[in-house]
This record gives C-alpha cells, structure tokens and sequence, in this order.
C-alpha cells in the first residue's frame, strides 16, 4: 500500500508527464493556451517539489548507528520488472531534494517564461510539452534508488534536449544539437556498462544496499568508479570532456540554455556523489586525486578560456565550466565540509548561471547579435537589465554574501583541511582561478555595460517586461537568500553525508 | 541562545538601508524620490553611529566582547555564523566608520545634486558602510571574509560610478581585481586557519596552537590580502586610480573603510601575528617601501586627489609599520586619526573642485581669500597628515615612531633591522610628507589664480597614464567636473551640506590626538603614555625642513610649482614608480598570453580531438560503405576470399 508521502514521489513524476501528455494534444490553434496549461502543471510540480524539504531527518545520530549507507526521508519501492531484479525504487534525502526543488522551479520559470516567448523554431506548446518531459527525466534522475532506474532516467532527459536544441536554436544548431547527444550518448554507454557490472557482480541495483558498498572488490570499485566517472564528468561536465557544451549553449534557446546549464549539468554531479561515491567509495578514494587535479585544471581553463571569448553565451558556457569544476574539487575531497561545498555550488550555479542565460537571452533577442564587440554602453540603454546582469556576474564570479561563494570558497577550505602538498597546491590554484573569474567577468561587465551605447544596444527597451520580472526575480532573490543563509540548501544534507561518507570509514 | 542584538545590528542597519535604497526606481523622478534616497542612506549610517557610539561608550573586554550570533550554515563540522565581536577597538573604529559615511551621505546630498544616478550611489555607499562594519565587528572569519569582498565589489560599483569619464571603468576594474588578486592569498590564508583550528571562529582561531610552519604561511598569505585592501606594495596600485571615483567616495574609501580594513584584520590576528617574527618581518619590509613609494609619488602630483590618494597610501604604511613593530595600538591610534584628517581632506578638496570645476594644482592657486572655511579644512587637515603639533597626526605619527624606535632595540618579535627599517622609512617620511602638504597648501590656496592662466607651463604636471588620457583630450582639460558643476564665475565655499561636514570633521582631525591623554581610551587601546621627550626633536626637525624647502622654493620663484625641483625624477614619481608598468609587463601580459594559449588548445586538441573522432568515423564508416559497393567481379573474389578465410579459421579452430 502506498501512503500519503510515497504518492508525492509517484505524482513527482506523473504530474509533469501527465501535463506533457496533455499539451501535446492540444491543437495548434490553442498554442498559448497549452502553454498556460504547461505553466499550471508546472507550478504543481514546483509546489510538490519543495513537499520533500519538510520530511527530513530525524534527530542527528552518530554515523554508526545507521543502519544503512543511504537511509532516504521518503522511500517507496515498487517491483517492477521482478525476474531481472528490477525495482521501481524512488527516495528523497538531503542530497537530492535541494536539487529536485531546484528542477521544479527552473522548469516552472521556463514555462513561464515560454507562455510569453517562443524562440522562431516551431510550435511554443511542443517546446512546454518537451520542457516537461525533460523535467521528468531529471527529476527521476534524481529520485531513482535502483542503479537500472537511475540510468533509463538519466536517459530519457538526452532526446527531449536534443529536440530543443535542435528546434528552436540558432543558425548552428544541427550541429551544436548532434555533438551534444553523441557526445553524452558516448558517456551513458560507458555508465551502462558501469552500471551493468554493478548489477552483475552485486547481484542488486539497489541504491540503499549498495552504497557503502560492502560486496564489491576494490578493483571491481575501481574500474566501475572510472567508467561512472567519465560517464559523469561528460554531463558535468568536466575538462576535457566539456567541449559539447559551449556549442549547445551558443545555439540553444534561451529556456534550453536555462535548463542545461541549470539543471542537466547537476545531474553529472549528483550522479558522482550518488552514484560514484556511494556504490564504489574505494574506487572514489582511488581516483580522487586525478579528480581533484582534473578539476583544477577546469577551474583554471574555463577561466582563461572565458578571458578570450567574444560571444556572451560562450562565455557563461565556459564559466559554466569553470564553476562545475569548483563543485568537482569539493567532490573530489570526500570529506563532508567539500560535499557540502559541492551541494550547495550546484544548487548557487543553477540560480546564477539560470539567470545569467535568461538576461543573456534577452539581449541577443532584442539585439540580435550576441557578440561583445557589438554590444556596449548597456547601462545607458537599459539601467535595469544592466544592473541585473551586473549583480548577476559578481554573484557569479563568487562575491560573498551572494549564492556562489560559499561553494567555492568552502571546496577551498576542504582541500586545505584534506592537509599535503597535492591538496594544498590545488586549493591554491584554485583560488587564483577565483580570481581570473572575477578577472573574466569584470572584462565582461565592462565591455557590455559600460562605454558609449552602440546601435544594437539601442534596440534593448529600456524597461523590463512583467514576463521578465516574474522569470527572474524568484533567482534573483534565491541568490541572495542562499548566499546570506547556505543552511537553506545544507539543512539535512549532513545526516545524508555522514551515511554516504561514513560507510567509507 | 540569545543573539547580541545591537552587535548584529551594528553592520545590518547600513546594509539593509543599502538594499532598500537599491530596490528605488531608477532615474532621479522627482525631488521626493532623491530625498527618499538620501533619507535612508543617512538614516543608515545615522543608526549605525548611534550603536557604535553605544557600543563605545561601555565597551566590552575579553570574553564578554564575543556576543551571541545567529548561524548561517553547517560546513562538515564548520558552523559559520553571525557572531558579533565588539570590543572597545571594534568600537572605536566602527564610531570613526559611521561617523565618516554619515557625514559622506551628508556631503553627496549637495556634492551629486544634479546626478541622475544619486539614488543607487547612495545605495552603495551605504553597502560600503555596512560591509566595512561587518569586517569590524565579525568574530567569525568567513563572515569577516563576507564584509571584506563585498567592500571590493561596492568600491567597483562607486569608482565607476561617473559615466563620462572614460577612466573610470577602468579604474574601477582595477580596484577589484588587484583587491581580488591579494584576496586569494587572504583565503586560502584564512582556510589555513580554519582547518587547523577546526572552526571560523575568531576566538577560537586566536588562541589554536599552530604548527609555525602553518601559522607563518597562513599569516604570510593573509598579508597578501591586506596589501590588496590596504593599498600596500605591491598591490597599491589600485588606489591613485581609484580617484575616478567622485570625491565623497574618495574619503570613505580612504578615510575609513577599505583600506582601513586590511590594518584593522591584522590588528585583530594580532595574537597570532606576534608568535610569527617571519610575518612581522615581511611586514615591515611592505611598510617601509609603502610609506616611501607613497611619499615620494605624492610629491609629483599635480591632481590634487592624487597627492591625498599617495598620502594615503604612505600613511597607511605607518600604521602597518606600527603593527610589523609590535604596537597594534599605535597603529590603531594612527588609523583613527588619520580616519578624521583624511575624510577632512577629501571633502575639503572636493569642495575646491567643485569651486574651482578643475583637480588640477596647476590651475587653482589664490583661493583661500574665496574659500576661509575650505582653506583652513585643508591648514588642519594637511597640519595633522604633515604631524604638526598638536594636531592629532603628530600624536598618532609620535606613537609610530616611538614604538620603532623602541623595537630597534630588539626585544620585540619583530627582527630588530625591520624595526631599523620601519624607523627610518617613517621618518625620512615626516620631511617628505611636510614638503608636499606645504606645496599642496600654497599651490593651492596662495599665490595668483591661474584658473585661466596658460595652461600648465611649469613642465609635464604628471605622467601618469591616466592622466595623460585625461590632459590630450581637450574636454578634460577643466578636470573632473565629476558632479557636473559649471565653474562658478568667482570659488566660493560650498553650500552649508558641504560645509558642516567640513567644520565638523576639523574637529576630531585637530583634537584627537589628545585623546591619548584621556585614561579611558587609552586603557582601551592599551596605548602607551604619551611622553614627549628628546626624541620628538628630530621628526620636528625634519618637518619643518620639509615645509620650509617648499616653501622657499616656492617663494623664491613666483607662480612656479616647488615639484619642478624634482627635475628629471619627477615624471618617474608622478607615475608611482613606474609600477603600473612592472605589473602590465609580469602579470597581466603573461596573464592574456596564457589565455590566448589555453583558448587556442581548448580549440585545436581538445575539441579537434572530439571533432576529430566523429570524423574518423563518418570516414571509416564511408570507407565500409564503399567496399559494399565493389563491381561484380571484385565483390564476388572478396566472398571466396571471406569464405576461405573462414574456412581456415575453422579448420585451425578443429585442429587446435
């Protein structure tokens, strides 16, 4: 029998499919109004996404006396496929519910914003009906606690993107469209197989038993954390595996771009922590190393590599890159204080970068051009969308006080307290590359807003629509909350990682 | 657990009022609109004065200082929170910074009165103030660490404040980020000190017993981060630039908040600071070049801003110095006075702009009879940076010099030839700070008007780079013109919101300096009794050679400017040393090559590897779809060929 909480996690993952389901069967002629259905259904799913926050944990407990390795708030399994051991397993802990509410409104904001916006491309209830399939997709990502279930959600997010990309994008996006789905379908075969060695040798694909994972060999966690990881680092995504993103950015819709980067690049993350770290924490200690090396590297790159672009959402892409990799280093440590970090930089990144990519799509819609050359003098067109991008790039760039500084900040502190010369070399490098970010964006800012008007800056309206104002200001005052008060996001996610960590021990 | 009300309200009135002034509409509206604006940045900083006076009047010691706070978050076992810690010198320097940003707000109601821009500029402003009062009044490092880097961005916002002075953006850029620069070393500084400490918390951080080699590099990097906000060497370089900003901005920047910082966060590591000889030592070496690159570039200023933004960085030297040789107190004794001449002095001189339309020395001269209340703002303030007895600077520079001089001895933790250094930099200083402020005096105030004069006659006025842009482009001949004033037909003293400020802030800027005789304050400080001995003979001496060589060489060639008797070497100082250059040379040319390389391999290896994969396999798969496509006769050899082949395989697999 199910109850009332275990339907949350069921209606999670009907509401949007039903609502998906239900527009694409509106007629053509009813466009705007299937996106206001579009829009409801994702409010729904938004108001059941925050439900799980209210479920957390009971009263802490030292790390040994949990009885398992994942111990979720809500938990709800179902046999679903019982001759290949199969199992509809669905949970919620503190990992994975900032990052489910996070989904709810990005994909609600998206909506939104499409009711009043349709990027030239095809029909605007087509792209609401795939925005939620994707959310569907993600969301189950982040819900399965059975390894087969995890991987045919992680999937099922790859097509509905491709579609949008390819749909409603710009002048590249065939292109752009086809290197993203190759280039992460080549990731998801080495997580299947993966996955599938799991499987084979653990005899289950579920998550609870597996984490802390007693009944694989260290070399079977080895192998399987190196085939997980460079499926994952691919999503993330993590240098050198990251050049399909700037393409997908440059070309997809604005909405498109949101999602991405807001949402799909977590799930590359979450899977690591999840996925990598639980089911071969041997594996995880093994490869640290290189991951933490891997994802200074990142950090370093995308921020020289930012310092050189010339078009705007190439730009956020790489910093996209740059951030991601902050949030790979605090992983990489496997200690709780970089985990955290790892959280609440995804959950900063998603809110940042979401806005960076709405106000950037804007500006190439009335400008038509994306290209820094051509576009100066903002602040004397438009004050407001200025001001907007400015507060939104040194929140970006990790100014205290704002969302995306404590990430980074604390993936600093916890490689300096992970202590040697290996982990103390890369939490220096990494804070220069904090500095080359700000270096980036504050080339960015004044490029962009200061300096005479051009004639494309002219075409920018000098105020903001209400669509506008409803898209962005929920992210604009989520930065400011989460930066002022992180427990926000980090509430529970101590109980969850001290089981995730504490198996290690 | 209760919270310390007034200790989190103290930085949490200014910053909220700056939040709410941010959510104002844009654009100047009507006259209600601009009042709303100033109203709630002077009530700000009005609430944030009160508190801190509160605060000051009984201040707290020891444990007790440590109020209750509020936590923001869990990290692993980091708990960050809000946790107040007001002391008497968190007092002290939090009366100095609201006093100083009450009477800015005040000032800028009348400086930026015709600017559309008034209402998020005081805004910022009050930001500023709250993020400086957070610094102060933290007692847990990450939340110092919040204040710190939100005064770096609230100083970009406010230097690039002014839209048509095309340096400002780039004066602005480069206020954050050389900041930014020494703030990587600042946190991973502190991230040292957290994991060895295994908390944020001052108090406990103070009194964790370090490894040396992890104290020394921790305090080492913290340094760096100090240099950064504290416009030290070599990382000062922001700090002349900074003066794009309009002139209110100026003080607050350098009379209180900002630069303050850096001094006030080593003052409150001071406990560790003095277990570390290697710290202090290299702090020491930073002063002294600080105070004498400071001084010396100050002389060859014709921008009168510049010549008070070099003063700054030169006195700042001086309370770094006091802290390298072992007299915390000294140091903050020095900050709060120079707090009240240099935000004298800036808004003196913004009143002079603002009479004159020009920032040029070569173009005022014979103001003081136009100009009472301005001049004798600029005879105390330049009296005091100069340490002309009985202005405050002369207390609080004799307290410098007396600690060098007894750290010269030995005996402190400080090497003895550090304090040698320090000693001899501050005072060979004294001379040189005379001279300038004598020449600033006189070019200014005495003398013949050359507003309309021939343009600057006594040779190059500077050759900085900025200045150069500013002197080829005929608009910005007249200078700054940074609140959009007409040049008045005859300087007069500024409208009575300028002026208050003014006579105000002459007050503590001339008094003081006598409150090191008062028992409280000084017991609160843990200075030392003042004692004028034999010693103060010799910077006296040196004061007064300064002023007098300025003087007689202004005097003894009329309407000429005393810099000229720098000759060759005045170029090289008016452009600082030349260290803009050294920097654009070592860090940010390397810095854009290496982008320029790291770009061009992102591009043709990492992504040529990626496209090149998927065209190897469209190429392989053509190449299979072409042998698909053979004639007959080479089609039907390939079959026999395949099904000897494997026939073979068979055979050999039955063999084997």
């Amino acid at each position: 029998m199910i109850h009332g909480e275990q339907a949350l996690l069921l209606a999670l993952l009907a509401v949007p499919a039903l609502g998906a389901a239900l527009v694409a069967l509106i007629p053509a002629t009813r466009d705007r109004q299937a996106r206001i259905v579009a829009t409801v259904f994702a409010a729904m799913t938004f108001l059941l996404s925050l439900a799980p926050l209210a479920y957390q944990g009971d009263m802490p407990r030292r790390w040994d006396q949990y009885t398992s390795g994942l111990e979720p708030w809500i938990d709800l399994d179902l046999p679903w496929v019982p001759a290949l051991g199969l199992e509809f397993h669905l949970g919620v802990d503190g990992v994975s519910a900032p990052l489910i509410a996070l989904t709810g409104l990005l994909t609600l904001l998206c909506c939104a914003y499409t009711i009043r916006k349709v990027p030239s491309g095809g029909a605007g209830r087509t792209l609401a009906a795939l925005l939620l399939v994707l959310e569907v997709g993600v969301l189950g990502t982040f819900l399965a606690l059975d390894l087969v279930l995890f991987f045919l959600f992680f999937e099922v997010v790859l097509l509905p993107m491709y579609a949008v990309i390819a749909g409603w994008g710009g002048p590249r996006r065939r292109a752009a469209a086809r290197k993203f789905v190759l280039y992460t379908l080549a990731g998801s075969v080495l997580l299947l197989l993966g996955v599938l060695i799991v499987v084979a040798r653990a005899g289950t694909g579920d998550l609870v038993d597996l984490t802390g994972s007693v009944q694989l060999t260290a070399t079977t966690q080895q192998a399987v954390f190196a085939l997980l990881a460079v499926a994952f680092a691919v999503k993330a995504p993590l240098w050198p595996l990251h050049t399909w993103l700037p393409d997908a950015h440059t070309e997809a819709p604005t909405v498109g771009s949101v999602i991405l980067a807001g949402v799909l690049l977590k799930m590359g993350t979450y899977g690591l922590i999840r996925v990598g770290v639980g089911v071969a924490p041997l594996g995880a200690a093994w490869a640290a190393p290189a991951l933490g090396i891997l994802a200074v590297i990142a950090i370093v790159a995308g921020a020289l590599i930012c310092l050189r672009q010339t078009e705007l959402k190439r730009l956020i892409a790489y910093s996209s890159v740059g951030h991601m990799g902050f949030v790979l280093l605090g992983i990489a440590t496997l200690s709780i204080t970089g985990i955290q970090a790892a959280l609440v930089g995804n959950i900063a990144h998603g809110l940042i970068t979401g806005l960076l990519f709405f106000l950037a799509g804007t500006i190439k819609d009335h400008t038509g051009t994306g290209s820094l050359n051509q576009l100066s003098g903002l602040r004397e067109t438009a004050p407001r969308l200025a001001g907007l991008f400015g507060f939104a790039a040194v929140a970006s760039l990790g100014l205290p006080g704002l969302a995306g500084f404590w990430g980074e900040a604390f993936a600093v502190v916890a490689a300096v307290q992970r202590g040697g010369p290996l982990w103390i070399t890369l939490a220096s490098i990494a804070a220069v590359g904090g500095a080359l970010t700000a270096a980036y964006f504050l080339r960015l800012l004044r490029l962009l807003t200061h300096g005479p008007a051009t004639p494309e800056t002219h075409a920018m309206p000098p105020a903001l629509s209400r669509t506008e104002w409803l898209a962005w200001t929920p992210l604009v005052l989520l930065t400011i909350a989460v930066g002022i008060v992180p427990a926000l996001v980090l509430q529970g996610t101590f109980e969850s990682l001290t089981t995730l960590l504490g198996a290690r021990r | 657990m209760s919270a310390d009300v007034p200790g989190l309200l103290l930085p949490a009135v200014p910053l909220l009022a700056g939040l709410i002034g941010l959510l104002l509409p844009p654009g100047d509206g009507d006259g209600a609109r601009r009042r709303l604006a100033a109203g709630i940045g002077v009530a700000g900083a009005g609430v944030a004065l009160v508190l801190a006076v509160l605060a000051g009047i009984a201040p707290m010691t020891g444990a007790d200082a440590v109020g209750n706070g509020i936590d923001l978050a869990t990290f692993g076992s980091l708990t960050v929170g809000l946790t107040p810690f007001v002391d008497a010198a968190a007092a002290y320097v939090a009366v100095a910074v609201a006093l100083v940003a009450l009477f800015v707000q005040i000032y800028s109601i009348a400086y930026l009165h015709d600017d559309p821009r008034y209402a998020p500029y005081a805004a910022q402003v009050s930001l500023f103030t709250g993020a400086m009062l957070l610094v102060v009044t933290s007692g847990d490092l990450i939340v110092m660490l919040i204040g710190w880097e939100v005064m770096g961005a609230c100083s970009y916002l406010l230097i690039g404040h002014d839209r048509r002075l095309p340096e400002a953006p780039a004066a602005a850029v480069k206020a954050f980020l050389v900041t930014r620069v020494g703030d990587v070393g600042f946190l991973l500084g502190l991230a040292v000190l957290i994991a060895g400490a295994d908390s944020t918390r001052l108090a406990t951080v103070l009194t964790h017993d370090y490894s040396t080699t992890a104290l020394t590099a921790a305090l080492l990097l913290i340094l760096a981060g100090v240099a950064g906000k504290s416009a030290q060497f070599p990382l000062h370089t922001w700090l002349p630039d900074a003066m794009a900003g309009p002139t209110p901005i100026s003080a607050l920047i350098h009379a209180a908040t900002m630069v303050a910082a850096g001094v006030y966060v080593v003052f409150r590591l001071y406990p560790l600071y003095q277990q570390s000889p290697a710290a202090l030592a290299t702090l020491a070496v930073m002063a002294a070049i600080t105070i004498l690159i400071g001084a010396l570039s100050a002389t060859a200023q014709d921008d009168l801003k510049r010549v008070l933004a070099w003063s700054t960085v030169s006195q700042i030297g001086y309370m770094t110095g006091a802290l390298a040789v072992g007299s915390p107190a000294a140091a903050l004794f020095h900050l709060l006075t120079h707090a009240a001449f240099k935000a004298l002095l800036f808004l003196a001189a913004g009143a002079v702009i603002h009479a004159v339309g020009t920032n040029l020395l070569s173009r005022m001269g014979g103001l003081r009879t136009h100009m009472p209340v301005t001049f004798w703002s600029f005879v105390i303030g330049l009296g005091a940076l100069a340490g002309l007895p009985p202005l405050s600077g002369f207390w609080s520079k004799e307290n410098v010099l007396t600690a060098a001089a007894h750290a010269t001895e030995g005996g402190e933790t400080a090497p003895a030839w550090a304090a040698w250094l320090v000693w001899l930099a501050a005072l060979l200083s004294v001379g040189i700070t005379a001279w300038y402020a004598t020449r600033l005096l006189l070019r200014a105030f005495f003398g013949a008007s050359r507003a309309d004069g021939p343009p600057l006659t006594d040779g190059p006025p500077s050759a900085g780079g900025l200045d150069d842009a500013r002197l080829h482009s005929p608009s910005w001949q007249v200078g700054f013109d940074d609140a959009g004033y007409h040049r008045p037909a005859e300087p007069h003293d500024p409208p009575a919101l300028m002026r208050w400020p003014l006579i105000l802030l002459a007050i503590p800027a001339a008094l003081l300096g006598l409150a090191a005789f008062a028992p409280g304050f000084r017991t609160a400080l843990e200075l030392e009794n003042p004692h004028l001995g034999v010693a103060v003979a010799l910077p006296m001496l040196l004061l007064a050679t300064g002023a007098g060589t300025a003087f007689w060489l202004w005097w003894a060639v009329p309407g000429a400017d005393p810099a000229t008797a720098l000759g060759r070497a005045r170029p090289f100082l008016a452009a600082g040393f030349r260290l803009d250059d050294v920097q654009h040379r070592f860090v940010v040319r390397p810095v854009q090559a290496l982008a320029r390389y790291v770009t061009a391999a992102d591009t043709h290896i990492v992504d040529a590897a990626v496209m090149g994969t998927g065209a190897g396999t469209s190429r392989a798969g053509d190449a299979l779809k072409e042998a698909h496509r053979l004639p007959l006769p080479a089609a039907a050899v390939a079959v026999c060929a395949a099904a000897l082949l494997l026939g073979a395989i068979a055979w050999w697999g039955a063999v084997a």
